[in-house]
């Protein structure tokens, strides 16, 4: 018997990749990379048994291996369906995926608040890039949206289960993490919900690690909440001794104060090595930690604002955008506006500013 | 504190013998009937957490299945609930009417249990009795090809088992 | 009368009992196996037979059980699906409640075949006495000597046991109810690997229909071969109907798959017409899950051809003009009845049992009954008839388990065949609320292409 392992060739997207038996087709595609890759919002390669339930990444198997080249009858959920010898799949080159794609998006914003303008994940959110890339500029849903009655899982632990897509990672986490999971789905079918039942603080060591996985803003960090964006931080690579986890971890940090420790994410959003609660929530103090340099952040990712790495500001102005008028480099606001009102001195007016102070009549 | 009558406990035994060994899990949805039959007819969270220790599940386990289906009350219902089935070859068959008349004899809207306590009214879906439309579940059993003169029957039946 | 091999016995006073199923021939079958039969045998009997899954997807049984992996020491499972949900689908519990011995006996005979020494009856929890009833019987063919250990001298053991679900439709999808009888949540497995690999307990594991594992029974005493002589074409043998509805006779019926579907409807043996002279509109002739077809598309194929009670003629057509076997649920609609009505029922009762697990049937489910309750309740839009085709066709082959075609294809169906009844609640919504569409154009005869000149 031979000790080498064959390697089972397969064509995603016209692009050929040689994988080992096992791989499933979306990790075939992390291994090309790029734009070929589906999108997961359930899947989470560090977690066992995950996958399989958002349906974002569905595509097509046009050929289902050499030794049996007929199509699979319906899409597959990439993440859970293993390559074939010769096997075809059509991910981006297949408009019935996009198809899909756009209708599983569409299902997953149907009862989700939108509320991104409070929600401290915005920024970070994979549903927020998933509507991005995919999803329809407005909605069909006429209804009033699901809501939840609110619980209270802890001081280190917000739950908005109104934001929830029901990824189970979560439960997935308490699980293969922590010694007793005490939270879980309950209900059926879309009233299902993340909860504990009779109110329970979540508390294990590595219980945070939840908010990490989350895909979108259901489970935040409760001592980072309200405090910041997340595009006016900047992510450093730290580490500490710790004798609980690898203390490997990433500080987002403004100045020299440390706003939240997270786990390092790959490009995937996954993270490389889960961290303890006391890394997580108890350290935030800069000289708990010994710092190796900046994150890379995507370029595309609005964190990377005002971070540009390698790009060229333009030295000089251009007429196009002014309809061909020489721009003013310094300009006086006043002289183009008359919402404002230099001449109005607020140190002048009697308690908090109103707007008849503003009045022209004045 | 919730606790099984010994008799109970016995059939709590022999439903666990009937999976492998390790594999007592699988009796859970037996043992929550067993106990919803036996506390009033809903599973208090207490309740729940008491089924947990039997089997040596954490709580949430018990919760989760407890709240997926839809047979398991989880707040107080009345002494005799009235599943009645809508879905459509009973409502074909004017299962609205059935549920229209159960309200106004009741008083009580779907979903709702009599001041006294007694009664309870629940629309479910498909019983599989959709030959012997319209029907419900009281209890153990189905009564089917009901109409208003039937419903009164059963009402006055349920009342008489109480009164006696 | 049309011939039987299930119900045949039905009648006899007391053929629920051992005593009396045994006097009438009772348990021979399993005689025969353990006398004259290796378990291969019997395989090759039912695949002989050409017996196709009842529960509602009509798999040949044979091949199914011929999946089943045969690991060294790994036990095998064979687990009795009766957890009959499906709207209009109640023939099961007539098996059970009457003729409780002829599920045992077939499951004896599986079990031997498949070489499972456990086998588990998982029945809906409403189906709260008919536990007591099984049990009863699991009891007296015990003490008969048909389970336990070294059954007939065979060598072979089997014990049964009945497990009660607690209310959950989606437990009928055979990886859902494994996880219910491991005593979780009833959400269907995402597969492979499938349960004849990797099923209960992670072990081989075969999961069948009441009725199928019944009709082994029959199949060993005349044979398989003899048994695929019944029915027409890869149909074969007799199949139970539940009728129900607007029909004069509602009620479980077993037929030999020969018939036409308006014999089934209209003779005394059968569905016995509908009542009070009103005439058909509408059918769903196997369980709610399949497309509905008008009175003219139900009576005749598009070709013109006579439709029959076969699963190759109820399809013909496929889901433009045809429909499907499926459980052999048959809800029969008369003139004064509402398909939008029914439709928003049938809707209600997806989103109802919906696992909430996949994303498309747990939000698309509920999307479509809040539509179709406007539509039906004068609050219809026009633009929202296209909405719901394009929601179900979203839903349609994008979920996890079958729950979502099973929701896609009524509305579908209801859209495709009664477009125009939809367009009139919605043009006319207060009239809606007080009278019905009617029979409309829905039972006329439909033109019928003349065959191609060759």
């Amino acid at each position: 018997m031979s000790e080498e392992k064959k390697l089972f060739k397969v064509k995603i997207d016209n692009i050929t990749v040689e994988v080992e038996p096992g791989t499933t087709i979306l990790n075939a595609a992390r291994q090309i990379g790029g734009e070929v890759v589906p999108p997961a919002m359930c899947y989470y390669s560090k977690l066992q048994g995950s996958g399989g339930k958002c349906r974002t990444c569905l595509v097509k198997v046009s050929k289902g291996s050499d030794a049996d080249p007929r199509p699979m009858p319906k899409l597959v959920a990439s993440c859970r369906t293993t390559v074939m010898d010769g096997m075809e799949v059509a991910n981006i080159t297949s408009p019935e995926v996009l198809d899909a794609r756009k209708g599983v998006v569409e299902f997953l914003l149907l009862n989700h608040p939108l509320d991104c303008p409070i929600c401290d994940q915005a920024g970070e959110c994979d549903l927020q890039n998933l509507s991005y890339e995919h999803g329809a500029d407005a909605t069909r849903y006429e209804f009033k949206r699901r809501t939840f009655d609110k619980i209270d899982i802890g001081d280190k632990i917000q739950l908005h289960m109104t934001r929830c897509i029901l990824c189970y990672r979560c439960v997935f986490t308490a699980d293969q993490l922590t010694n007793k999971r005490e939270h879980g789905i309950l209900g059926r079918g879309d009233v299902s919900e993340i909860s504990t039942y009779i109110h329970k603080n979540l508390d294990n060591d590595f219980i945070g690690n939840v908010i990490d996985v989350c895909p979108v803003g259901a489970l935040t960090d409760k001592t980072f909440r309200f405090k910041n964006r997340v595009w006016f931080l900047k992510p450093v690579d730290a580490h500490c001794k710790c004798d609980k986890c690898s203390g490997k971890v990433a500080l987002w940090m403004r100045g020299n104060e440390v706003f939240r420790v997270t786990a390092r994410k790959d490009k995937y959003g996954e993270v490389e090595e889960f961290i303890c609660d006391t890394c997580r929530f108890d350290r935030k103090d800069v000289k708990d930690w010994v710092i190796e340099g900046p994150r890379n952040i995507d370029r595309h990712s609005v964190i990377s604002q005002g971070h540009y790495v390698g790009v060229q500001q333009p030295k000089e102005t251009f007429k196009a955008v002014m309809d061909g008028r020489d721009p003013k480099l310094l300009m006086d606001i006043h002289a183009v506006s008359e919402v404002n009102r230099p001449d109005v001195d607020l140190s002048k007016i009697e308690g908090p500013a109103h707007s008849n102070d503003f009045d022209k009549k004045q | 504190m919730a606790q099984f009558s010994e008799e109970k406990l016995q059939k709590v035994n022999e439903i666990i013998a009937r999976y492998p060994q390790g594999k007592q899990k699988s009796a859970l949805i037996p043992v929550l009937h067993l106990a919803q039959e036996q506390f009033d007819g809903w599973l208090s969270a207490e309740t729940m957490d008491y089924v947990a220790s039997l089997l040596q599940l954490t709580s949430i386990e018990v919760y989760e299945v407890a709240t997926f289906y839809s047979m398991f009350n989880l707040k107080p219902v009345g002494k005799y609930i009235f599943e009645v089935c809508h879905t459509g070859p009973c409502m074909l068959n004017g299962s609205d009417n059935i549920v229209d008349y159960i309200k106004n004899k009741l008083g009580i809207s779907v979903g709702e249990t009599t001041p006294d306590g007694m009664f309870t009214l629940k629309t479910v879906e498909c019983l599989g009795a959709c030959g012997y439309a319209p029907m419900m579940q009281l209890g153990k059993f189905y009564r089917e090809h009901l109409t208003p003169a039937k419903v009164d029957a059963i009402i006055d039946e349920c009342r008489k088992a109480q009164g006696n | 009368m049309g011939r039987k091999l299930l119900l045949d016995k039905a009648h006899i006073e007391g053929i629920r009992y051992y005593k009396t199923y045994r006097e009438n021939g009772g348990y021979a079958a399993a005689e025969k196996v353990f006398k004259t039969m290796k378990p291969d045998e019997v395989t090759e009997e039912v695949k002989k037979s050409g017996l196709r899954g009842r529960g509602g997807a009509g798999f040949p049984t044979g091949l199914k059980w011929s999946f089943l992996a045969k690991p060294e020491g790994v036990p095998r499972y064979l687990v009795c699906n009766a957890d009959e949900s499906e709207p209009g689908t109640f023939k099961d519990r007539y098996l059970m409640e009457f003729l409780p011995h002829l599920l045992i006996e077939g499951l004896l005979i599986s079990s031997y075949a498949l070489g499972a020494n456990t086998t588990y009856i998982y029945i809906r929890g409403e189906y709260a006495w008919i536990p007591d009833i099984l049990e009863e019987a699991i009891r007296d063919a015990k003490a008969a000597g048909w389970l336990g250990k070294n059954i007939q001298g065979s060598g072979f053991d089997l014990e049964i046991y009945v497990q009660r679900g607690a209310g959950a439709y989606i437990c009928g999808e055979e990886t859902a109810l494994l996880e219910s009888l491991e005593g979780k949540r009833g959400t269907p497995r995402i597969k492979p690997p499938f349960p004849a690999v990797k099923g209960l307990y992670q072990c081989p594991t075969v999961v069948n229909n009441v009725e199928t594992l019944a009709t082994v029974v029959p199949i060993i005493n005349i044979g398989g071969e003899e048994y695929a002589k019944y029915g027409t074409g890869k149909s074969t043998g007799t199949k139970l109907i539940s009728a129900c509805g607007n029909i004069n006779k509602p009620g479980v019926y077993e037929i030999e798959m020969n018939i036409s579907v308006e014999e089934f409807i209209y003779s005394e043996e059968y569905c016995g017409g509908i009542p009070n002279g009103k005439r058909l509109k509408a059918c769903i002739p196997g369980g709610s899950s399949v497309p509905i077809v008008p009175a003219n598309l139900l009576l005749t194929t598009a070709k013109g051809e006579k439709r029959m009670m076969t699963y190759e003629s109820l399809s013909d057509g496929g889901f433009q003009t045809g429909t499907m076997m499926g459980s052999g649920g048959f809800i029969v609609l008369d003139e004064d009845q509402c398909v939008v009505r029914h439709t928003l029922t049938l809707a209600r009762f997806y989103h109802h049992e919906s696992c909430g697990q996949c994303s498309p049937c747990r939000e698309g489910t509920g999307w479509m009954e809040k539509v179709l309750k406007n539509i039906e309740n004068g609050k219809g839009k026009m633009s929202d008839i296209d909405l719901l085709w394009d929601i179900q066709r979203r839903i349609e082959g994008n979920t996890i388990c079958p729950l979502g075609d099973a929701a896609a294809w009524p509305v579908a169906a209801a859209i495709r065949h009664f477009r125009d009844e939809f367009e009139w609640h919605v043009n006319n919504p207060s009239e809606a609320l007080t009278r019905n569409f009617g029979l409309a154009h829905y039972a006329d005869p439909l033109p019928v292409p003349a065959p191609a000149a060759v």
